[in-house]
């Protein structure tokens, strides 16, 4: 690939790269530096750049860095670190649940999830989605399972314990699917 | 006795460990008690379908 296709090449993940951005760090300036970060960086890399992975897998890769920075540098940021105590908080009083841990309102069945999956609208429910949870929960939540790191990386990463990292996790994927059963799911044209 | 397979974990309870079994492995016990409790409820086995289905939506998200 030369140069110009090169460039072409990462302006095309652009828009996937700073939605993911957004999503990890809730500040649109921070998510257009990082991302600008790392498409000079992987520029600068090209010759690294071996297409044994897609470009898109290759630059999530360099992002996942500079994201990690930028949230290293925030994080000496006291009032950060106060949020984040909120979110980890453990409260057990939990609405989704009676008192003696039944569903208040059970799952409902969500058919054939492979109508869903292959549909952009889904896609772009399920951001919606992701962007609605609390910003640290999104954060923990979209480098687990977006950028897939590993829970022991996530926890030095941010310092939490990994019972904190379980709770976090937990009440986003509660939310998660909650938001998808009401916006999706529930909708019987779509099911 | 068979009603009672689900008071052994409650739903909040298995639905945490469903969680925590996208993140660690879950010890003998912990795997047992949640067989019993899927086998008994189907709520959370549903729920079990949804953690799935939501991984790999983000997986394709990824890609």
């Amino acid at each position: 690939m030369d140069a110009s296709n090169f460039t072409a090449e990462l302006d095309r993940h652009r828009r996937y790269l700073l939605r993911v951005a957004q999503l990890q760090l809730r500040d649109a300036d921070a998510a257009e530096d990082v991302v600008q970060e790392t498409l000079v960086a992987a520029l600068g890399a090209r010759v690294g750049f071996t297409g044994r992975s897609s470009v898109k897998t290759w630059l999530t890769g360099i992002l996942k860095h500079k994201i990690v920075d930028a949230i290293r540098q925030r994080q000496r940021q006291p009032v950060v670190v106060a949020s984040f105590d909120e979110e980890t908080d453990l409260d057990d009083f939990d609405p989704l649940f009676k008192d003696n841990g039944a569903w208040q309102a059970p799952p409902a069945d969500w058919g054939d999830p492979e109508n869903a999956l292959s549909r952009q609208e889904f896609m772009s429910v399920m951001e919606i989605c992701l962007e609605k949870l609390p910003p640290n929960t999104a954060r923990v939540f979209v480098m687990r399972e977006v950028m897939e790191l590993d829970t022991e990386e996530i926890c030095k990463e941010l310092t939490i314990t990994a019972n904190n990292l379980w709770v976090i996790l937990y009440r986003a994927r509660m939310s998660l699917r909650e938001c998808l059963e009401r916006n999706w799911f529930a909708d019987p044209a779509r099911g | 006795m068979f009603h009672r397979l689900t008071h052994i974990l409650s739903c909040k309870e298995a639905t945490r460990l469903m969680s925590q079994a996208q993140d660690r492995p879950l010890g003998l016990g912990e795997r047992v008690k949640l067989r019993l409790h899927l086998a008994a409820c189907t709520a959370c086995s549903r729920f079990s379908r949804q953690m799935a289905v939501m991984r790999e939506a983000l997986s394709r998200y990824r890609t």
